[in-house]
């Protein structure tokens, strides 16, 4: 009877998992479809604790669970509560991580029940395939999550050597071989084997993760996110578990579509990120592509303002640089000068840009811009033709025009907002460094460009209290 | 091998199914909502914990080794869960804030 009441909350679970997902692809429905998912959660998680049994004798350790459970929800709470909003990708890095590793650790967990159990019955090929995938993604996950986690907030820097896709190669080939080995053939004597697979995956997590340039994270974060979904599912397979099953093969299928529209929006391949290709190997085809320099133009505060308070229609394109510099309030204030002015003010975003997509729609909805200011980029490109004024705010290479002019640009390709159709571009930057991509921007050079250096927050504070003066 | 998909054959049928109704249900999300979607996903696959519980319930009360593990496990799996709706619902507060 208790076991089909579980049976009945884990059907709840797997629907709500379906139904809040579904919902979370409507903004009017979104935060609701977090809370039904929440809720189902909830109950399959108690569920098992409280009615889960196998041959007959109901799980044990109580104190232990709710002890680690409290802890874990503690932790999980403040960490998320008081995390920035521009920290916010890290954050989501950080959790996937913990994902990862709690897969892996039930891999461990089992597969050593199993080597104890070894001579009296020996475990099937089948939950011995789960247990390997389990370990290995797991691991892979967790280790690439925290390099994410470590580059996006600045911890690590990019680090690769010659022959490392090889090297990546040649390991992943060294991982899935020996879990095969290990799969068809496990002995008391070969076990270890085992540990050395989990250390090579955690290895591999590294290596995945390290070459690949900082622009490309998001990307690498929603791969590493439907791998754990891939990882959360194989231990559906292992104990027969269905709201685990669903629940992971739903993340691991719509993290991966969702791998696949990021990296079209940057129109380039899956494999080109993951190998690394751009990020890694700046040296290759990006110095040739551009040509250093010319001159650019700075302009003064005043100017700025002065430009700014008597257009008629003013585009904001944010990028990193606002979310780095927590510009977003003050930006906003800006805006809402300009508007008493009677400047139209929008913004523009490019689907990649910030570090996650999405990323500035959430940095701009939390200073209290209005939904309807925001354009996509195609509506953005229809109207900067008849924009006086666009401000690019710390974006670099989704305004780069030579994703549309320059074939042998490693960016060759990729949309870009059309900021140069507009009559002034003002680019507010902190140096003349290029962005992440690693290859200069030609706009900067262009006549109707001007610079304006500094720290987002610093600069739109001055360029706001300017505006007053004009 | 083949024993193993004839025993599991209704969680292959399960998970074929899931793929197709996870792709069908991401393709018509707005780019807007792409953060808070990898959140939320991010929190799904926080399931994972359910394992970590049984475990943890069926470890032996001697087994050290196995009760250490799987206490890390439970907590790293509820920070995965709690932490992912959190941070998710805070993202999406501000959505609705803005919406009026």
């Amino acid at each position: 009877m208790e076991l089909n009441i579980l049976t009945l909350c884990y059907l709840i679970g797997s629907i709500t998992f379906i139904l809040g997902l579904k919902m979370l692809s409507n903004p009017a429905t979104a935060r609701k479809g977090n809370l039904v998912a929440a809720g189902g959660m909830t109950i399959a998680i108690f569920g098992t604790i409280f009615l889960y049994e196998e041959n007959g004798a109901k799980l044990g350790n109580y104190p232990w669970i709710f002890a680690a459970l409290a802890i874990g929800g503690i932790i999980g709470t403040m960490a998320a509560k008081k995390v920035k909003m521009t920290a916010m990708p890290e954050m989501v890095s950080l959790f996937n991580g913990m994902g990862g590793a709690c897969a892996a650790l039930i891999s461990f967990i089992e597969f050593g029940h199993h080597v104890k159990n070894i001579a009296t019955e020996a475990p099937s090929t089948g939950t011995l395939i789960t247990i390997m995938v389990g370990l290995v993604i797991g691991s892979i996950s967790f280790a690439g999550s925290m390099i994410a986690w470590g580059k996006l907030n600045g911890k690590l820097k990019d680090f690769s050597f010659p022959g490392q896709h090889i090297f990546n190669l040649v390991l992943l080939a060294v991982i899935v071989g020996l879990a095969g080995y290990l799969t068809t053939s496990l002995s008391a004597d070969n076990y270890y084997l085992f540990y050395v697979i989990a250390v090579l995956s955690l290895v591999y997590g590294v290596f995945f993760v390290f070459p690949i340039g900082g622009a490309d994270m998001p990307v690498v974060i929603s791969l590493l996110n439907s791998f754990t979904g891939v990882a959360a599912a194989c231990g559906g397979f292992l104990y027969d578990n269905k709201v685990m099953l669903t629940g992971g093969i739903l993340v691991g299928a719509a993290g991966t579509l969702l791998t696949m529209l990021m990296c079209k929006a940057m129109n380039r391949s899956l494999s080109n990120v993951l190998i690394g290709n751009f990020g890694g190997n700046k040296s290759g085809g990006a110095a040739s592509g551009s040509t250093p320099q010319g001159n650019y133009k700075e302009i003064s505060l005043s100017d700025a303002a002065t430009v700014m308070a008597y257009a008629n229609k003013v585009i904001i394109v944010p990028g990193y640089g606002l979310a780095v510099a927590q510009a977003q309030h003050t930006c906003h204030e800006l805006e809402k000068y300009l508007e008493e002015k009677g400047v139209e003010v929008k913004y523009a975003i490019h689907p990649v840009a910030g570090r996650m997509p999405g990323h500035m729609n959430v940095l701009l909805a939390e200073a209290d811009v209005s939904y309807d200011k925001l354009m996509e980029m195609e509506q953005a490109n229809d109207e900067f033709k008849s924009t006086d004024v666009v401000l690019i705010l710390g974006a670099n290479d989704v305004v780069n025009p030579a994703a549309k002019n320059d074939p042998s640009s490693p960016i060759y390709g990729m949309p870009i907002l059309e900021v140069e159709n507009a009559k002034t571009v003002i680019v507010n930057k902190r140096s003349m460094k290029p962005g992440y991509a690693g290859i200069e921007n030609d706009l900067f050079f262009q006549p109707k460009t001007s610079m304006l250096f500094g720290d987002a927050k610093k600069a739109l504070q001055d360029l706001l209290a300017e505006v007053k003066n004009v | 091998m083949l024993d193993f998909i004839q025993q599991h054959q209704e969680m292959i049928y399960v998970v074929i199914l899931m793929i197709f109704c996870g792709i069908e249900i991401i393709e018509k999300v707005p780019s807007v909502l792409h953060t808070p979607l990898m959140s939320g996903a991010n929190a799904i696959h926080g399931v994972v914990i359910i394992g970590a519980i049984i475990v943890m319930g069926k470890a032996e009360s001697d087994n050290y080794l196995a009760l250490a593990l799987g206490f890390v496990a439970v907590i790293l799996g509820t920070l995965n869960v709690v932490g992912g709706f959190v941070v998710t619902d805070r993202m999406l507060e501000m959505f609705k804030k803005k919406k009026k």
